[in-house]
């Protein structure tokens, strides 16, 4: 019995998310008839898929036990990047340069890599907290968003993205499988690859690492380039998604994409958790999200109830950490 | 005589049954300096902390001025006017100088807003009366140690302490910030000022202070004035010697058998960083292990940081195979051939994380491409588990349910599979108990056997005696003398240190 207790504890940060979940779940099922359906589960899977490939970097990033504040201001700057360089219809005024579809797409992921790398510069060789890096990231990227569009709002796309962001293949929506192979690939490459591995080391326990000879700035490195580029497609999908490209519009995501991975159980404190805990996360804030609307409650108390969940989320992480190093000491 | 300030009788202190302190007797007399001396774990620390009030339990009388003392706490230690210099200083380094002075007592002004101009002026005035020659408005943290030091005295003064234990304060000084320091030492001596002067640099304790007291295992065996003695009168008291009490395993000798004939594996020259070590030029060679001893402070654990890319040096040319290397990181240190062991486990152990990612995480480049294979991974772990009897043989384990004993080899591990060209170890013996230790010992042996230099550096003479071909010894950041081809006994690396 002892023995089951203390796997329990060991696994708190894992059961906790999944029991969260099925209680939401349950609880929708009953209130709401419209909750349960079909055309409902590809609503909540489309609502969460953009946040889902920003925290698939962002779980790379947490899980080094680093922090990027900067995710949606560099979504967003590469959304308005892509939709810069592609030819838009004669209403709008942006000074924009049309260019083939690829080349708009190539310059946009070279913008959200070289902001990463920005990000990583500044955490790895300067010493800047990653906190505070990505805070002055974050205005870095939402400046360039207003300075490509300067208050107007562009519409058009290059082909490919729009069809990933807005398309769907039969009845999947294209940007829930772009959302799903992310968030495989990020599984496989932390699980199954030698870098994964180095990732949960430095977040487990990065002096530690470091004296075992691996290369943990470049890991750091590593990650936050990983981050941002995520960052970048989501960025790119989501303005074909939205339909537009314009200032503030991902504004909601840094705190989802975080709330997503932390709920999910990943350790605020690094080296515990993974993609699986995030995709948990991902669906009991889409479930929540959209729950809540099916339950006719007030829009208002909506965002005071997600704030609760979240801090809910984060007595268990830190109380998890505790059950953890109680066991080791 | 005059009557002592603080006495001590009978004073016995025990931890969990073993006993760390026997009946014993201490004085200090008004404007004296008391010098302590006597190996780690001989009783010096205990005895303060009882003084300054961290250990309230013990048995005996202490009497102040006189009249019968008991403090519960730190601060009641204080109060009574007892303060206390550690050796790692517990200043802050992000405040100024003045700020530290008056750490706890800030002046306030009528709004109970702090003083700042009354607290510059208080700290200028007070350290000019000390002769300390610095900006009070300097941050802490920009100070020379030697400087931090001072101010840090200066603080226990400006709270009024009569009496002030300094713990190894010459440890980390140069020459002249130590003849800065006993300056000022002997200036509150005149002020009538009693001090207690705790320290393993015995040419100090000699040089500054009026009385010693030697003390070993738990017991004060000796107190006499400086002038009447000298450094091997301390040394034969402090192990024993010339008593029936005699330890053995302090002059027993070791044979030491270099090997001047291998290839040289490792050669350092002229390797200097400031506050850490300077000009040290040395070799290591295959098959060899060289331990390199010195008091805590003395430079030896940089030094083996240094060799680790952990912490780079300043000038000088570190040569693995005859070839330079730049040491500028860990990885690239690794990558050229060379392994570390840290002092601490904390700093080596994934604790969260199962034996074999342990074991594997410093090779995994050498065995894996992109892809991991967790059975050759767990193969290779399992082996070394067999080979160092690491207890429970189990490499799914997590790590942090090992004993300290079986972590310690689980460190080691990672750097047995792919032999490096030269290994170094940090007190890779401390806190293990004896089987532990032995099973240490073996590995090495085996190691060397091997044919890799390894470099086994230590604040214990324990830890090179058992298992060094040559010994150096450090003190204060340089290679005073080489024990090679001859036996040693931990009674002369103490008299070389």
């Amino acid at each position: 019995m002892r023995g089951v207790t203390d796997w329990l504890h060991g696994q708190l940060r894992n059961v906790a998310p999944f029991a969260t979940l099925l209680v939401l779940v349950s609880f929708f099922w009953a209130a709401s008839d419209s909750f349960a359906t079909l055309g409902n589960l590809e609503n909540i899977l489309t609502q969460i898929s953009v946040t889902g490939i920003i925290a698939v970097g962002l779980t790379f990033v947490i899980l080094c036990a680093e922090i990027d504040l900067s995710v949606a201001s560099i979504a967003n700057a590469t959304g308005i990047v892509v939709a810069y360089f592609t030819a838009q219809d004669a209403s709008v005024t942006i000074a924009n340069v049309p260019l083939p579809g690829w080349a708009a797409i190539l310059i946009a992921l070279a913008a959200c890599f070289a902001l990463g790398a920005v990000n990583a510069f500044g955490l790895t060789r300067i010493g800047i907290p990653s906190f505070i890096m990505t805070l002055a990231m974050l205005q870095i990227a939402a400046g360039i968003c207003a300075l490509l569009v300067r208050g107007q709002i562009a519409y058009a796309v290059p082909p490919l993205i729009g069809t990933l962001g807005s398309r769907s293949l039969g009845p999947v929506p294209w940007i829930v499988i772009v959302a799903a192979l992310f968030l495989l690939v990020g599984h496989v490459v932390l699980t199954y690859t030698r870098f994964g591995r180095y990732v949960y080391m430095t977040g487990g326990n990065r002096e530690a690492a470091e004296y075992s000879g691996v290369n943990v700035r470049a890991i750091l490195s590593a990650v936050m380039i990983i981050s941002a580029v995520c960052s970048g497609v989501a960025g790119m999908l989501g303005v074909a998604y939205f339909g537009s490209a314009q200032q503030n519009e991902f504004d909601t995501y840094l705190l989802d994409s975080i709330s997503a991975v932390v709920v999910g159980g990943t350790s605020l404190f690094g080296g515990q958790g993974g993609i699986g805990n995030t995709i948990i996360g991902l669906f009991v804030l889409g479930v929540l999200n959209n729950g809540l609307d099916h339950i006719n409650i007030d829009s208002f108390l909506k965002i005071l109830i997600r704030g609760l969940i979240l801090l809910v989320a984060l007595v268990i992480n830190v109380y998890a950490q505790r059950m953890r190093t109680v066991q080791e000491g | 005589m005059t009557p002592p300030l603080l006495e001590l009788s009978g004073i016995t202190k025990a931890f969990g049954g073993v006993s760390a302190l026997l009946a014993v007797d201490f004085s200090l007399t008004p404007g004296e300096i008391h010098g302590l001396v006597g190996e780690n774990g001989a009783g010096k620390s205990t005895l303060m902390k009882i003084i300054a009030g961290v250990h309230p339990d013990y048995q005996g009388e202490m009497r102040l001025n006189g009249r019968h003392a008991r403090f519960a706490s730190p601060r009641e230690a204080r109060a009574a006017g007892i303060g206390m210099v550690h050796q790692e200083l517990s200043a802050v380094r992000d405040l100024s100088v003045a700020e530290n002075v008056h750490l706890g007592t800030q002046p306030v002004n009528r709004l109970g807003l702090i003083a700042w101009r009354a607290m510059r002026n208080g700290a200028a005035e007070h350290l000019q009366s000390l002769g300390i020659d610095v900006d009070p408005r300097t941050d802490m943290g920009a100070l020379p140690l030697g400087m931090q030091q001072l101010v840090e005295l200066a603080r226990v003064l400006f709270s009024g302490a009569r009496i002030i234990i300094l713990d190894e304060p010459t440890s980390a000084l140069s020459p002249p910030e130590v003849e800065r320091l006993f300056a000022l030492l002997r200036r509150l001596r005149e002020a009538g000022r009693s001090i207690v002067f705790i320290s393993h640099f015995l040419d100090d304790v000699l040089a500054i202070c009026d009385r010693v007291t030697v003390f070993r295992n738990g017991q004060a065996v000796a107190t006499e004035p400086c002038g009447a003695v000298d450094k091997r009168w301390v040394i034969d008291r402090m192990i024993g010697a010339g008593h029936e009490g005699l330890e053995e395993s302090y002059l027993s000798e070791i044979p030491l058998h270099s090997r001047p004939d291998a290839t040289v594996v490792l050669e350092l020259d002229g390797l200097t960083r400031a506050g850490a070590y300077r000009d040290v030029s040395l070799c290591v060679r295959e098959g060899e292990v060289l331990g390199i001893y010195g008091f805590l402070g003395s430079g030896q654990l940089e030094l083996a940081r240094t060799l680790f890319g952990r912490l780079p040096a300043e000038r000088g040319r570190i040569a693995l195979d005859g070839r330079t290397m730049r040491l500028s990181s860990t990885s690239r240190a690794r990558r050229a051939g060379m392994a570390f062991l840290p002092e601490s486990r904390r700093m080596m152990l994934f604790a969260a994380e199962p034996v074999f990612k342990n074991v594997t995480i410093a090779i995994l480049d050498r065995i894996h491409r992109l892809w991991l294979r967790p059975g050759v991974e767990r193969g290779i772990a399992e082996r070394q588990v067999e080979r160092l009897r690491i207890r429970p043989p189990r490499v799914g384990r997590l790590l942090g349910t090992l004993s300290g004993g079986n972590q310690q080899k689980v460190a080691l591990a990672k750097w047995l599979t792919h032999l490096p060209r030269v290994l170094v170890l940090s007190e890779p013996t401390r806190g293990m108990d004896v089987a532990a230790k032995d099973d240490v010992v073996q590995i090495v042996r085996g190691l060397r056997e091997q044919g890799i230099g390894i470099v086994v550096v230590s604040t214990e003479p324990e830890t090179v005696l058992s298992l060094a071909d040559r010994i150096l010894v450090m003190k204060k950041g340089s290679v005073v003398r080489e024990f090679a081809d001859e036996p040693v006994s931990k009674d002369r690396l103490l008299a070389a240190a």
